[in-house]
């Protein structure tokens, strides 16, 4: 089983350390995993402002570097959702894609639903929120979507609740928007800040230490709010916990 | 083209939605064991209230829910206290004092507290909304599990042009979403089912 | 960039206890919905038979309209079509200038907000009085609608005393929502009874037996339609439904939806006028029957108006329905003129996060959040949004189709950013920054850590 790891071009360029925690959590399971060089972007940037016309040589690019392997995995819900959901407009009924499409995962899902991960060998001793990123949430699936009357259940915090002496706390709104939504930061500042605050105060309200969740720009953004602020908390990729690395 | 035409032509022309079989609702829907306690608590969260009596008590049982009250018309048998005949009236508008009508209900539905009413004993559609109070009687068996139920059991011929489904008395939470019992129909409502 | 939504929002963010108590209300009335849906087992399936329904019945529009004409016919109802909104006010005009009517009472009607009609009846001396309570509040204040369930969901208890003090002669400073309510009612009982007709929406038409139906709770729609000897029924095409027993979906999910209610007070199906009296009802294509020849967005026709994505649109609980600047705010309002009016309203399909809430809340199944990614889509393509963002965006999907380019703009953007004061890094053009801090710049990229040997420094 070959695994091709997926790295989102600004997780590449500013989260260096969740990408290796990635690295080394699937390495450490002996996955056979490699890191195709000429990857670049999946596009949504420019996709979710309306480019989604532009970006067909790079979703043309991800195919090419990805089909081969047996399985493509992404430290992120949303830049995994834009290849399965967006990418189908450039492929028509192209074996290839179909091939990819059905091949990628986020990397949370991958270990809960393809390696079925039991155990980590990790303890991690800190009050911690789940900050449900809506791509992953609703489009992968990775929890029941508060709104769905469905029998409830949720990947992330199944794999949580594996790690040692973790203390989950309950929000007063399970997956509530944190109010990134990609340029959505930028052109609707004034609300995109407001939700991300409202946000950061469910944590806070829940006596959380940390805020995780599986899309590092959802807590690039709560990040962002919270250093300008000096909020009492800290924001870490779940990758992160689970691949052991301190608070 | 008249306005018809040109719509139908424009819906004809411009339909690329693809055609889907309807439901059918043989037996589908929630049921209960005790449809009339469910009935009971729905039509209480929405400030109605539901009472199970004799016949005979009827009269007992009205007078003492609304003591009070002076202007009362009934279209329901075994109810003696009426004092207005409202279908003797020729103009609803002769209607608005009426602090009481007691009308006749023809089934409830348990999942969600409302009686359908549609009888053809009234004269005047907006007695059930004029009126300051209202209660439903119902006969003790008539209820029925769920809507699917519900719409097996409704139908319009020609004689009997209206029907409407009420759940509780009126009401209203335009006001910063507080609850107000009585916007513009009754301000209170009973539904009695009879033996 | 010339942004209409981003503006409005930004003053109704400004004021945080409002936007706040904004948020609170409804999401409160997002949380009914939740708690109701989840008493029903089958809630799923009856979204789906909602759905089924709902296209099944676009897929055969005309077929049922005529039915429906038919049968409504046959029951004495009047029935005029009306291909626009102009007609349609000329239409209702008329029949009222026949009977002798010179003041109406209305009960809620999107249709009718849409189409302006208040304004044109007005101006042709009519007097219009809105009797729904939170549709009266706003026409006192002379504001449109914020939500299509809840007009005055915008509005305080003091707004609304300052309202009634003013126009209905209510205490000054007496903000107990019983008693403003019941001062309402006393004023509106009179208007009911001194009405010559009744104007009413449509919440469903049916086309086997050719009547329809109207929901509210407060009563006010049958107070309308009974007391005066005339009604007139307003409806999109959209409102026709196959069957009699098909409401008993649309029942079951319409309150529960919208408020959490099981069902509302009053669900009255009309079937011809009351006795000696006339019924009309005015059927409207209004730029319905175009979302019919699209595939991405025909959907947004099978709306019930039940508000269930406004409450649950999280942008939509902190901007408020005005923001919108359309009759229909939210999500689905959002798609709705978009599709209608590209240009003017080009910045709704991005007051969204896609966060995918709306469509999992929407009782029919509108794959809202897809609509409005793909409106965003057809905006650039039509260009109609801002050519300077999309120049940017163009040349950063430029720069990441060429690796190695991509690979030095990052490494120079860490090299540099570190070194710069805070000063040149927070400028008015870094709007990420204005609340936010930049993420730390890490020395090496992922890439360039991989190069070198990730295993080696474990």
């Amino acid at each position: 089983m070959k695994i091709g790891l997926f790295i989102p071009c600004f997780m590449n360029e500013l989260y260096p350390d969740v990408c290796v925690a990635t690295y080394k959590l699937l390495k450490n399971l002996n996955i056979d995993i490699d890191y195709p060089m000429s990857q670049t972007c999946c596009g949504q940037p420019m996709a979710n402002s309306g480019c989604s016309k532009d970006i067909e040589t790079l979703a043309k690019q991800f195919v090419e570097t990805f089909k081969d392997y047996d399985y493509i995995v992404a430290p992120s819900g949303s830049c995994v959702a834009m290849v399965k959901d967006h990418y189908g407009v450039f492929f028509k009924d192209d074996a290839d894609y179909n091939k990819v499409k059905t091949s990628i995962y986020e990397v949370c899902e991958f270990l809960h639903d393809v390696i079925k991960i039991d155990k980590f060998d990790v303890s991690f001793p800190h009050k911690v929120g789940l900050h449900n990123s809506c791509h992953g949430h609703r489009m992968l699936k990775l929890a029941t979507p508060s709104e769905l009357n469905i029998p409830y259940d949720s990947k992330l915090k199944n794999l949580l609740s594996l790690v040692k002496d973790i203390e989950l706390v309950t929000l007063q709104r399970e997956d509530e928007c944190c109010g990134f939504g990609g340029t959505f930061s930028v052109t609707e500042e004034d609300i995109s800040i407001a939700m991300g605050k409202d946000r950061i105060k469910d944590h806070l309200d829940s006596h959380a230490q940390i805020i995780t969740g599986a899309d590092m720009s959802c807590l690039m953004h709560m990040d962002g709010i919270i250093n300008r602020n000096n909020e009492n908390i800290k924001v870490m990729h779940i990758v992160e916990i689970l691949a052991g690395v301190e608070k | 083209m008249t306005s018809k035409e040109q719509i139908l032509a424009s819906i004809r022309e411009n339909r690329v939605v693809v055609d889907t079989k309807l439901p059918s609702y043989d037996n589908f829907g929630m049921k209960f064991d005790d449809k009339f306690e469910h009935f009971k608590k729905m039509l209480e969260s929405v400030g109605g209230h539901a009472l199970c009596i004799k016949k005979e008590q009827l009269d007992e049982t009205i007078t003492s829910l609304y003591p009070e009250v002076k202007i009362i018309t009934s279209n329901v048998e075994g109810f003696t206290k009426a004092t207005f005949d409202a279908n003797a009236q020729e103009d609803v508008h002769n209607l608005k004092d009426v602090e009481l009508c007691v009308v006749e209900g023809n089934f409830a539905v348990a999942e969600n507290g409302a009686v359908w009413v549609k009888n053809s004993n009234n004269k005047h559609r907006g007695l059930y909304f004029i009126s300051e109070n209202i209660v439903i009687v119902v006969k003790k068996d008539e209820i029925v599990n769920n809507m699917h139920e519900a719409y097996e059991r409704v139908s319009f011929n020609n004689e009997d042009a209206y029907g409407v489904f009420i759940s509780g008395p009126s009401k209203t939470a335009d006001i910063e979403q507080s609850l107000v019992i009585g916007a513009h129909g009754p301000k209170s409502g009973y539904v009695i089912f009879v033996d | 960039m010339s942004s209409k939504h981003p503006l409005n929002a930004k003053a109704f963010v400004a004021n945080d206890e409002r936007m706040h108590w904004h948020d609170k209300a409804l999401w409160f009335v997002r949380e009914k919905r939740d708690i109701t849906s989840k008493t029903i087992p089958e809630w799923e399936q009856l979204r789906e038979y909602a759905n089924s329904i709902k296209t099944h019945t676009m897929a055969n529009l005309d077929k049922y309209l005529v039915e429906f004409e038919k049968n409504a016919q046959a029951r004495g109802i009047e029935v005029h079509w009306a291909k626009d909104a102009k007609e349609h006010n000329e239409i209702v005009y008329n029949i009222l200038k026949e009977n002798n009517a010179k003041k109406i009472v209305k009960s809620k009607s999107m249709l009718t907000e849409e189409c302006h009609l208040n304004p044109y009846l007005i101006e042709k001396g009519i007097e219009v009085v809105d009797t729904d309570l939170g549709e009266r509040i706003v026409q006192l204040r002379n504001e449109p609608p914020s939500h299509v369930v809840l007009p005055a969901i915008h509005l305080k208890k003091q707004d609304v005393s300052d309202t009634f003090h003013e126009h209905l002669g209510t205490q000054e400073g007496n903000y107990d929502p019983t008693y403003l309510t019941r001062a309402a009612r006393a004023s509106l009982r009179e208007n009911f009874l001194n009405a010559d007709a009744g104007i009413t929406g449509v919440n469903f038409a049916i086309a086997n037996t050719g009547g329809f139906v109207v929901c509210t709770n407060e009563g006010n729609a049958d107070m309308g339609a009974n007391t005066p000897k005339l009604h007139i029924a307003c409806m999109g095409i959209e409102k026709i439904i196959p069957r009699l027993e098909d409401l008993s979906v649309f029942t079951r999910l319409l309150a529960r939806s919208a408020t959490g209610q099981a069902v509302t007070a009053y669900t009255s199906h009309f079937h011809g006028p009351v006795v000696g009296g006339k019924m009309h009802i005015v059927i409207v294509d209004n730029l319905r029957s175009p979302f019919l020849k699209s595939e991405k967005y025909q959907k947004a026709l099978n709306c019930i108006r039940c508000g269930a994505c406004m409450n649950t649109c999280p942008i939509f609980r902190r901007s408020g329905g005005h923001s919108y600047e359309y009759v229909i705010p939210g999500p689905i309002g959002s798609s709705l003129a978009t599709f209608r009016d590209p240009k003017k309203h080009k910045t709704l399909s991005f007051a969204c996060t896609l966060c995918g809430s709306c469509s999992n809340v929407c009782p029919v199944k509108i794959d809202l959040d897809a609509q409005l990614y793909n409106h965003r889509q057809d905006l650039t393509q039509q260009g109609i949004i801002d050519s300077k963002k999309k120049f940017m965006l163009k040349s950063a999907s430029w720069l990441m189709s060429h690796p190695t380019l991509f690979d030095l703009a990052g490494k120079v953007a860490r090299k540099v950013v570190p070194l710069l004061p805070k000063s040149m890094l927070y400028t008015k053009s870094n709007v990420w920054g204005k609340n936010r801090d930049l993420p730390q710049m890490p020395k090496n990229s992922f890439k360039e850590l991989y190069k070198k040997g990730i295993e080696d420094d474990k």
